[in-house]
């Protein structure tokens, strides 16, 4: 049931996101540019070649930061866990920006695989620090705290290498570390799709580990699992995942958060075989939802897509912690 | 002992110099356990004396710091982890936070050493499942969310996710503590009925001193650096031995009974109290409560209010088993009444009192000294307060 809202929700939206714009394109247009009939060239033009690869961008890359959420939350048995807060974006960033001024600085432009690579360099190098800190303290918005202090750290390196690097690519670099989808290529849909459909089905896979997992890492390892291996595992899917979407679209916050627990109370459930799907397709969702009032909201200036996942993510983020915190009363 | 000797063939379970602790650090050296299949063996201790650290190493959740340990005859250290899953289940003091779990689905679990690649229960594991929630009667949890039950309900469920891994080892860590008495008495009963019939071994630890003489049948004892006992519950209990281990120096532990006592009044008697049959127990322990030091006497040391008397009296006059209350006993305890402010006699009607101590009542009437019924006693206590 839970997931026939959801795809109902994906269909619509997606055709929002293919209609509305600055140049709303009618959707009898729409209808015919995909049968193949006649239809304005530049609606033709709009709609391929712009809105269709950003909203597959959007279901692709929004699907793959809840699911990185989820990781997370996982690992960490902290349901405030999330890519963003850990830092992990924000790490993926500054290698990325790093590498980009590098590259740059010989002439050179960096593909969609090469971004890849340095984001995924990125946040696992976030990672270790978070993990550094999560042996240290327990507590769980401590982590959170060290986190977000992480991604501050990041973030002003990269401000620090953004402001002093001299070449008029930087502009993009701005754009890209403010979080977009915007510019999206079919060349990087195919790219993210093939990296993020083939994480997806491997973390698919891990549902039965995940799920003794969720009980403790000791009950866990006494129900079979090897917990070293998977606890690595589960690091370096959640890192791919965020990284490709850091490399596509630039950090992105809350909604590795946010749609985790959304999903999880739409379903009354936390079974990883539930989850993981219905994690991909919200994320996919809401990044749709988000996207499109980033376009349309103050149209022709478009917003970041921070600035609307943290509208709708950050509250989720405050009824989280606010349950929780009746949750100890009783 | 050699490796792969004869006693593996013998025992279903054993520690051979197994040697635990923390981060590398020994804290118990040299432990060997061994014990049959179907066998019960409690470990006991004062509080961290390391038996959640011996269970934590057998369990692989710590790393062996030396020895081994064999299931089977096999070393658990070398078998694979999977396969072991299937034999060992484990009760943990940790506490579990699931989100958005059933019970059904916390005992559900149990089963993931038997569910295929994506870990769905089959009908047959449902019915696993269904069966141990009867077992331990907690088929009206079944719905319920695991975080909104009572920690003692949580400690029923966590036991029937242990059975329905259908171990043949069970571990389990102080796995009564939440429970109250009815309920940690159908928790061990069931856990005795599963090592009767089915051969489950099981290895705890247990706070209650008293239950685990009653179920084990083997016991060990735990005290920092090294193993103090490891013998059948008669070999331990001997009387004083748990005072020492616990290093009891308030109250006292009756071994033959598992009563406890909380720590007698010293000083001059207030009160000599004439008792005997059981009568006086209760009586004991009420003067106890309030602070009162009495002697009592003249009571045969296999009279059932002796062992109480014995450890709450500042001062007991007896005879030993079977012999009659002689000449020497009477004048001590006239002597007794003498410096006492009063008698108590808590046998009720005259006819069962023996002459003997009857002639201890008149003798105190014929000094001058109250002779009162317990009732009377207390009542003139409140009202002098």
């Amino acid at each position: 049931m839970s997931f026939i809202i959801l795809g109902v929700l994906l269909i619509v939206f997606m055709i929002l996101n293919i209609v509305k714009g600055s140049v709303d394109v009618p959707f009898s247009d729409v209808i015919a540019i995909f049968s193949g009939g006649d239809a304005n060239e530049v609606s033709r033009q709009i709609v391929l070649s712009m809105r269709m690869p950003r909203a597959l961008a959007a279901v692709l890359l929004g699907g793959a930061l809840a699911l990185s959420g989820y990781l997370l939350q996982t690992f960490f048995h902290n349901p405030l866990a999330g890519p963003f807060v850990l830092g992990i974006s924000s790490g993926a960033k500054l290698i990325v920006a790093i590498t980009m001024v590098f590259f740059l600085g010989f002439g050179i432009k960096m593909g969609s695989i090469a971004m890849i690579v340095a984001a995924f360099i990125g946040s696992m190098i976030a990672m270790g620090f978070v993990l550094l800190i999560s042996k240290r303290v327990n507590n769980m918005s401590m982590l959170i705290v060290a986190g977000i202090m992480v991604g501050y750290i990041c973030s002003a390196i990269t401000e620090f290498i953004v402001t002093f690097a001299d070449d008029s690519d930087i502009v993009n670099l701005h754009n890209w570390s403010l979080g977009s989808f915007s510019g999206t290529t079919w060349d990087n849909v195919g790219v993210m799709a093939v990296i993020v459909i083939i994480t997806t089905i491997f973390v698919f896979l891990l549902s039965k580990p995940i799920s003794a997992y969720q009980l403790s890492e000791t009950y866990a390892a006494n129900m079979g699992v090897n917990v070293k291996a998977f606890r690595a595992i589960l690091v370096l899917l959640s890192s791919l995942l965020s990284a490709c979407v850091t490399a596509f679209a630039g950090p992105i916050s809350f909604v590795g958060i946010a749609v985790p627990q959304i999903v999880k109370n739409l379903f009354k459930s936390s079974k990883p075989l539930l989850m993981i799907p219905a994690c991909f397709v919200g994320g996919g969702v809401f990044c749709l939802l988000c996207d499109l009032l980033a376009r349309i909201a103050f149209a022709p200036t478009e917003l970041s897509i921070s600035t609307v996942t943290a509208v709708f993510g950050a509250p989720v983020v405050i009824a989280v912690m606010l349950r929780r915190r009746a949750g100890k009363m009783d | 002992m050699a490796q792969g000797a004869a006693p593996h063939d013998k025992y279903y379970f054993t520690a051979e110099k197994m040697t635990v602790g923390y981060d590398g650090v020994p804290l118990i050296e040299n432990i060997d356990i061994e014990i049959a299949k179907g066998e019960i063996l409690t470990l006991i201790g004062p509080n961290g004396a390391g038996k959640s650290t011996i269970l934590k190493t057998i369990t692989k959740q710590l790393s062996l710091l030396g020895g081994a340990v064999y299931l089977n005859g096999e070393d658990i250290h070398k078998v694979n982890q999977k396969e072991l899953a299937k034999q060992i289940a484990v009760m943990l003091t940790e506490r579990i936070r699931p989100e958005l779990m059933t019970c059904e689905d916390v005992v559900g679990t149990g089963r993931y050493p038997y569910t295929g690649s994506l870990g769905l229960l089959t009908e047959e594991d449902e019915a696993v499942v269904k069966r141990t929630m009867e077992l331990v009667r907690i088929s009206e949890l079944a719905d319920r969310d695991f975080m909104a039950i009572s920690d003692g309900q949580r400690q029923r469920v966590m036991l029937a996710r242990a059975i329905c891994q259908e171990p043949e080892l069970m571990i389990l860590d102080e796995p009564t503590s939440f429970l109250d008495i009815r309920y940690k008495l159908e928790f061990l009963n069931i856990l005795q009925e599963m090592s009767r019939k089915q051969g489950m071994t099981v290895v705890m630890s247990l706070h209650e001193l008293d239950l685990a003489e009653r179920i084990s049948d083997k016991i060990l004892c735990v005290r920092g650096k090294t193993i103090d006992r490891f013998g059948t519950p008669d070999e331990v209990f001997e009387p004083g031995y748990i005072d020492s281990l616990y290093e009891l120096t308030v109250g006292s532990y009756d071994a033959s009974s598992g009563r406890v006592e909380l720590p007698r009044i010293e000083g001059e008697p207030e009160v000599f109290v004439i008792s005997g049959n059981g009568t006086g127990t209760s009586f004991f322990r009420q003067l106890q409560r309030l602070s009162v030091p009495f002697a009592t006497g003249i009571l045969s040391q296999n009279d059932i209010d002796y062992p109480v008397a014995s450890v709450l009296a500042a001062n007991v006059i007896s005879v030993p088993a079977f012999t009659f209350f002689g000449e020497g006993e009477l004048a001590q305890a006239r002597a007794q009444i003498d410096s006492c402010g009063c008698v108590v006699i808590t046998l009720g009607s005259e006819a069962t009192i023996p002459h003997e101590l009857n002639s201890l009542l008149e003798y105190a009437a014929g000094i001058g000294k109250q002779v009162l019924s317990p009732g009377e006693y207390l009542a003139q206590r409140a009202a002098q307060a």
